[in-house]
């Protein structure tokens, strides 16, 4: 799972009730893979980004170096737009565990697939 | 011919072995690009523009690459793991989750700039265990989907519904959630070709226009006397009908121009691919 799909995910659990956002990521195993860089896709995404979502998952990855809010003018700023790329698209969490903060139920991440399956008192 | 919804729920029904075979199978691959590629005409997304899609019962990725090969990017879901593990396994460009769509789909309101699902809504109307109520599965589904797409996006089903009751309950179901939209079938006249399409759109109803179904015996200003079943779309390229009108052709799969253009788009991912000789897509005679 990429981070910009980690950034439109909510906990699932039926009485977080879209509270359980951001998931917490606990990895134990992550990947980068470059993907081609398609500025146009990004700029679209910019608005639709959570950016303390953002923020809290690069946090997670050890990632600080991140404005604290998306800088005016960010699309159509080339460098700015080809390091978002970077942290949205390339970097794929494999294994690990996604934590809601709201509720505290783990999602486990097997092979870049999150497990989202409720158990049957969750949905 | 027999339903697998008869046999087993989708999680089991999928195993490891019916997943390769599903996906090893070039009809069931030449079906699966068709109905996407309709499916993506009927999501009437803008144009030349990547947009953000959602994927509903993804399975091994079929339907993943036709909308990689039109240039989005796509989130996709699936009950069954041992499909998204061959979906993995053939590096499809999307993110995979294993979701059973009954429970809802958990995204930020506004994420995706449209769905397509490829005969996936009907597993939602099989009742396989008592606590899976298909009405409120049904509503939990298009409540979630409708707060996860972006207002005036479009959510587009290919489905294989089995009665008619069930495809009232599916439309009404959906009508309750806030959809505006309505059922198109493609060749209504023929038994086989016939491909039933829920269009619905996330926004005022007004906004809402019934795309027109291919293959109808429209009783339009001309041509009266056409025949209803063009056999046109489902057969191989080459012989599809005029109401592509000036669109490129696709390649049909497994044809030669269609690995190398395949191969080209894994290069540019920076994938190891082999190079093109002779040889490439060359069919092996079974004397070999």
């Amino acid at each position: 799972m990429r981070i910009l799909t980690h950034n439109m995910l909510m906990c699932n659990v039926k009485k977080c009730n879209m509270q359980g956002y951001p998931l917490k990521i606990v990895p134990s195993q992550v990947e980068t893979v470059e993907n081609e860089f398609n500025p146009e896709f990004i700029a679209h995404m910019i608005p639709k980004l959570d950016w303390n979502g953002v923020i809290s998952a690069a946090a997670d990855l050890n990632i600080t170096n991140l404005p604290p809010t998306i800088p005016a003018g960010a699309a159509s700023d080339e460098t700015f737009l080809r390091s978002l790329h970077g942290l949205l698209l390339d970097i794929t969490i494999v294994d690990g565990q996604l934590v809601c903060k709201n509720c505290g139920r783990s999602y486990k991440v097997s092979g870049g697939i999150p497990n989202m399956l409720l158990n049957e008192d969750e949905v | 011919m027999s339903r697998p919804e008869h046999f087993a729920p989708p999680e089991i029904f999928y195993n490891q072995d019916e997943s390769v075979k599903y996906t090893t199978n070039s009809r069931i691959m030449e079906i699966q690009a068709n109905m996407t590629n309709r499916a993506l005409e009927l999501l009437a997304l803008p144009e030349n523009k990547p947009c953000y899609i959602l994927d509903i019962g993804c399975g091994s990725g079929l339907s993943g690459e036709v909308i990689s090969e039109a240039g989005h990017e796509w989130v996709g879901v699936d009950i069954s793991a041992d499909m998204l593990n061959v979906a993995r396994d053939r590096e499809v460009d999307g993110d995979l989750f294993l979701w059973d769509m009954g429970h809802g789909m958990s995204f930020r309101p506004g994420t995706f700039d449209g769905a397509i699902s490829i005969s996936a809504l009907q597993w939602l109307c099989n009742q396989d265990k008592t606590e899976n109520i298909p009405q409120v599965r049904l509503k939990k589904f298009f409540q979630s989907l409708y707060n996860c797409l972006a207002r005036g996006a479009r959510a587009v089903f290919q489905f294989y519904p089995e009665t008619p009751k069930q495809i009232e309950l599916i439309t009404t179901a959906a009508m309750r959630c806030g959809f505006a939209g309505g059922l198109v079938v493609d060749f209504p006249h023929s038994t086989k070709a016939k491909k039933f399409f829920l269009c619905l759109l996330a926004g005022s109803p007004q906004e809402y226009v019934q795309p027109r179904a291919v293959g109808e015996d429209y009783t339009g200003d001309e041509d009266t006397t056409h025949v209803a079943y063009s056999a046109g779309r489902d057969k191989a390229a080459g012989s599809a009908p005029s109401r592509l009108g000036k669109k490129k052709q696709k390649d049909s799969i497994k044809s030669k121009n269609w690995v190398i253009k395949k191969k080209e788009r894994r290069r540019r991912q920076g994938l190891e691919v082999a190079n093109d000789s002779k040889y490439t897509a060359r069919k092996r005679r079974p004397k070999f």
